[in-house]
């Protein structure tokens, strides 16, 4: 029901069905899928209700760090989002405090439990995303020993999640590969290491003052790690924002929406609204798009989007409004989103009253920006362990930085333990540095002059890291200054005596789909434009009518379509090609594919008067509290927590802390008069039983 | 700040002792200032409480000053408004040998005779009070029905919020470095901040109690330790009273838990030998030694999920119990230190008694009480409820 059946770019696997029931109905779900995506895929979105006041509950990181979706699966509260699904399992929604399941006689002998073993190792990475597997690679080269755990099934980290092509640069990082393949080619390189061991599904718990690090293995098992040299390489966890509504169901962020849909392959939305014009949600309404979910719109409350313009503008030409200049007001609905609420901001971005319109969303993906994942360098720091830390985990970038930086940060690895790696080209920190650089400066669109014979138009005009169109002309006739991969790159009409051949591959490599390729041979005056599309082949048919759009999405005419081709050396981009008139051919820069209706607002705007703006989801505290509190003058964040429970949830202060300081800074308190609160173990909720060496889950669920 | 402001009473610790002795004396009417080293109260030994408030202890001194501790802290709610999560549910001693069971057994007559309402319960009926209790080996144990528990970090705070409305004055970010002291007796305290003037010093300073001690030259025998503790997911409510677990094991003393007002269980473990000195960093031994006891004592808990540890310290005496008295030495310097771990449960009870004699107005039971107390005893004896 809202599973995807066919994507453009992600291979549908055949999966075998199971059945299981939620609240007695008898639903079906997919084996090895988890409970919170086979319930999603049944249109299941509220798992239960808050114990402290009736709030409705569902999913929200996706990610087993928060206890948001936490239902009970045959008498056992568990992370739906964590637990897979058992044939028969019985699932029920956890209403208020779940029951503590009792346990049969005799299933707790301690005879069954194991010691806690200690491992030691050379290096332990944790995280086996860019950042790590590159660190491993370079390590596993050089024989050092290394352990790299991961909390996911597989290695690749958000790669995993990424359907687009890649940005930066393709001597240094892949550029032009999609994320799903360039971690398959850094996971195949590091299972070619006899010396780097991987545990898979297994989390880091805490980082210890004797040196240790606890991590639990399989769900089921605990280990102490006893590393020379840990190596941080946990990624970014998402910010989050406080507004009316903002802990509904349906509002959620980029994490756990790329989950559900390029990973379990569920619809989790038909109407989906975007906040955050950053790279990550520009990207996350894209993959919405290619899985068939409508984009109702984004909002940025800033004037310009953060993200790269090619992402911006490859979204506005497929259809998406994009908001600038406006902030969300409220996510609005009783036990669900059903609608949100926006409004343009004025200078101070305060929302300005009589601005505000209404879309009917059932989704609202929160991309407000990322944070290092830091508390287990902090820790290890402070516990004088030797650390260092790569990727995102050290510095939030693209996740080609976050490929070179891991690459980097290896090498450092390998030589702190006395391997000798020679000198680290300072080539390479400069090029680490280019790969994490923010975009630069837009230019006006250059169109090419001639109006003859065949060429590409480059719609790029922006300064980002990325070079792949260099590397596949035959005749080497795209060019960008070779001591910086972000200035903009240029089109040579001939060069050696040989010109554009219309061999279509630029068009095709471009990540940021923003190169047309004009062939003016056969009718000048209507000529051929091809303009990549990564969508189902089928989307659009020969003598199909479209509207054609400029870089930004400004419609210029409806054409009729030509041709459709999908070839392999293309790799899943097809090419459709057009013919349009000479006058605006060569401006022409996509397809439109969503139909305005699709965002048109409400007649009138949705006013949200709960107050329930919510920092601390976890205990249910709301700002109106907080605030209050800051203007007795409150400056030390563990006496707020004390107070209203702030930060003492399952998800372990990762969701609030960050806006407990926003909070202080909107009541103009300085950061530096804020104290913040000490950082404590554990990383997730771990059952007791674990701890004991019980390993495996109670006996009791287990069997009927 | 400025200088030479004065008062009544300088106490130096805004913590279990600290702000409920400031309470006292607020409602006494004398002017009173507190001044920690820590950014707000509480922020040192209190919030690493685990919340147990019992009047179970082995002898008169701790038993009296409990009581009337345990009736501020479950009356609060009704006569200051403010919620304490104060849960009556009674302490329970276990016994799963005989050494265990002699112990506690010996204990009863004089906990009796100090006006405690406790009784020994064999196997069967203490399984009514703990049903999850493995019941394998179990001889019986106590149990102490008008003990209970309440949050440290709310209780501290609205004795801080009271203190503050009878006209407290909390002095945060500031250190105590030195005494004033003007014709042999206390005169205030110098900070890093400045110099306050008092003619009575209260030292509730918990782990830091020797060192500001040793300012006004007295050597007292405080020494911290550290225990690790945790709290767990909440769930509906399944245990009623505190477990302890007395048995000493391998790495372990005793240990103990409940299941507090919000859901979730608090646990802690003293580690053998102790853990002496001043660091609460975390350590890797602490979960698999307390799990493996208390899911072996509960196997239910063996799904319940642990939420986050810290370690906290405990300032020890020779004999397991608090120093309170006038000092010798120094005229005006109080004493209210060494708590051992209980600080939470005495600072009520104790900051009333500070405050009577403060003002001169002790009791014969106050005078007996001190005798215990008094950081001049000899310190031969052995807390046997530690």
């Amino acid at each position: 029901m809202y599973r995807i059946e066919q994507h453009p770019i992600l291979p549908i696997p055949p999966r075998s069905k199971v059945s299981f029931t939620w609240k007695g109905r008898a639903l079906e779900a997919f084996e090895g899928e988890t409970l919170s995506s086979a319930l999603f895929a049944s249109g299941v979105r509220v798992f239960g209700h808050h114990a402290k006041d009736g709030a409705a509950q569902g999913i929200f990181c996706a990610n087993g760090q928060c206890a948001q979706c936490l239902v009970l699966a045959d008498g056992v509260p568990v992370k739906s989002c964590m637990e897979l699904v058992r044939p028969g399992v019985r699932v029920e929604p956890v209403e208020g405090l779940p029951e503590l399941p009792p346990v049969g006689p005799g299933a707790a002998g301690l005879g069954e439990a194991r010691p806690i073993e200690t491992v030691r190792v050379p290096v332990l990475i944790i995280g086996g995303g860019p950042a790590g597997l590159s660190a491993a690679i370079e390590l596993g080269r050089r024989g050092i020993e290394t352990l790299l755990v991961d909390d996911k099934h597989r290695l690749g980290g958000k790669l995993v999640l990424q359907t687009h092509r890649f940005f930066g640069s393709i001597n240094a990082v892949y550029a032009g590969t999609r994320g799903i393949d360039i971690a398959t080619r850094l996971e195949n390189e590091v299972r070619s290491f006899p010396g780097v061991r991987v545990w898979l599904q297994t989390t880091v718990l805490a980082v210890y003052s004797d040196g240790k690090v606890g991590l639990l293995v399989e769900g089921r098992k605990y280990v102490l790690v006893e590393p020379g040299i840990l190596l941080v390489t946990s990624g970014a966890r998402e910010k989050n924002l406080a507004f009316p509504g903002n802990t509904l169901p349906g509002v959620y962020g980029a994490g756990a929406f790329q989950t559900l849909v390029n990973r379990d392959l569920v619809k989790p939305t038909g109407r989906l609204f975007i906040v955050g014009g950053g790279n990550v949600g520009l990207i996350a309404g894209y993959h919405a798009l290619q899985a068939g979910i409508a984009v109702v719109g984004l909002v940025e409350v800033m004037a310009e989007c953060g993200g790269y313009k090619v992402h911006r503008d490859k979204l506005a030409r497929l259809g998406v409004p994009v908001y600038t200049s406006h902030t969300v007001v409220s996510a609005n609905g009783t036990d669900a989103v059903e609608s949100v609420t926006i409004a343009r901001v004025d200078e101070k971005f305060r929302p300005i009253e009589g601005s505000e319109r209404s879309f009917d969303c059932d989704t609202l993906l929160i991309a407000v920006g990322l944070d290092p994942v830091n508390e287990f360098t902090e820790k290890a720091r402070e516990f004088g362990l030797p650390a260092f830390a790569a990727g995102d985990a050290e510095e939030i970038a693209e996740a080609s930085a976050a490929i070179f930086s891991g690459k980097i940060r290896g090498l450092e690895v390998a030589r702190a333990l006395g391997c000798d790696v020679g000198e680290i080209s300072p080539d390479w920190y400069r090029t680490a540095d280019i790969l994490k650089s923010r975009p630069g400066a837009t230019v006006p669109e250059r169109t090419p002059g001639p109006e003859s014979g065949v060429f590409p138009v480059l719609h790029c005009n922006q300064e980002i890291p990325c070079d792949p169109c260099t590397g596949v002309c035959p005749n080497d006739l795209i060019e960008i200054d070779e001591s910086d991969i972000r200035l903009l790159p240029s089109f040579v009409a001939e060069k050696a005596g040989k010109g554009c051949t219309g061999c279509e591959k630029c068009v095709a490599i471009c990540p940021g789909l923003a190169i047309t390729l004009v062939d003016y041979r056969k009718d000048a005056d209507f000529p051929t434009v091809a303009i990549p599309f990564e969508f189902l082949k089928d989307t659009l048919k020969p003598g199909d009518r479209v509207v054609v759009e400029d870089t930004e999405g400004n419609a210029l005419g409806r054409v009729e379509v030509g041709a459709v081709k999908s070839l392999k050396a293309n790799d899943r981009t097809v090419l459709v090609k057009v013919r349009a008139p000479r006058e605006y051919a060569k401006r022409i820069a996509g397809i439109r594919i969503q139909p305005p209706e699709t965002a048109a607002p409400l007649d009138r705007y949705v006013e949200r008067t709960a107050d329930d703006t919510i920092i601390c989801r976890c205990e249910r505290v709301t700002a109106g509290e907080i605030r209050k509190l800051i203007r007795e003058g409150l400056r030390d964040i563990s006496e707020i927590k004390a107070i209203t429970r702030t930060s003492m949830g399952s998800c372990g202060a990762k969701t609030c802390t960050p806006l407990v300081h926003r909070l202080f800074r909107e009541e103009g308190v300085p950061d530096a008069e804020v104290v913040d609160q000490p950082k404590r173990p554990l990383f997730i909720e771990v059952p007791l039983g674990i701890f004991a060496g019980l390993e495996g889950k109670d006996e009791g669920h287990d069997r009927e | 700040m400025t200088a030479n402001k004065s008062f009544d009473v300088i106490v130096v610790g805004a913590g279990s002792v600290g702000a409920p002795a400031a309470l006292a004396l607020a409602e006494a009417g004398l002017e009173v200032l507190v001044v920690d080293q820590c950014p707000s109260v509480g922020q040192g030994s209190n919030k690493r409480a685990i919340g147990g408030l019992r009047a179970t202890h082995s002898d008169p001194a701790k038993i009296r000053i409990c009581l009337r501790s345990l009736e501020i802290f479950s009356t609060w709610k009704e006569r200051h408004g403010d919620d304490v999560e104060w849960h009556k549910g009674g302490y329970s001693y276990v016994a799963y040998r005989p050494e265990e069971e002699r112990t506690l057994k010996d204990l009863l007559t004089g906990q009796k005779a100090a006006g405690l309402n406790i009784d020994w319960h064999e196997a069967p009926s203490f399984l009514q009070i703990i049903p999850d209790l493995n019941p394998e080996g179990l001889i019986g144990g106590t149990f102490s029905p008008e003990d209970g528990n309440a949050s440290p970090l709310l209780a501290i705070h609205a004795f801080y919020r009271r203190a503050k409305t009878l006209g407290a004055r909390f002095f945060f970010n500031e250190r105590v470095t030195g005494l004033v002291v003007s014709g042999g007796r206390v005169a205030g305290v110098r900070t890093d901040k400045g110099e306050y003037g008092a003619p009575v010093v209260i030292n509730a300073a918990g782990p830091w109690g020797a060192e500001v001690a040793a300012m006004a030259g007295i050597d007292v025998p405080v020494r911290p330790d550290s225990h690790e503790a945790a709290v767990t997911e909440a769930v509906a409510r399944f245990l009623g009273p505190m477990v302890v677990d007395i048995r000493p094991v391998a790495g372990s003393a005793n240990y103990y838990f409940y299941q507090h007002a919000t859901g979730q269980v608090i646990f802690c473990i003293t580690p053998s030998p102790s853990l002496w000195g001043m660091d609460v960093r975390e350590t890797s031994s602490f979960l698999p030694m307390v799990a493996s006891r208390m899911v072996d004592l509960i196997p239910r808990l063996r799904n319940l999920r642990v939420r986050r540890t810290w370690r906290g310290l405990y300032p020890m005496t020779p004999d397991g119990f608090p120093i309170v008295g006038w000092a010798r030495e120094l005229e005006g310097y109080m004493l209210a230190v060494g708590m051992c771990g209980q600080g939470f449960m005495l600072g009520p009870g104790l900051g009333e008694l500070i405050g009577r004699m403060i003002q001169g107005k002790t009791s014969e039971d106050d005078r007996e009480t001190l005798t215990y107390l008094s950081p001049y005893r000899e310190f031969k004896g052995q807390e046997k409820l530690k």
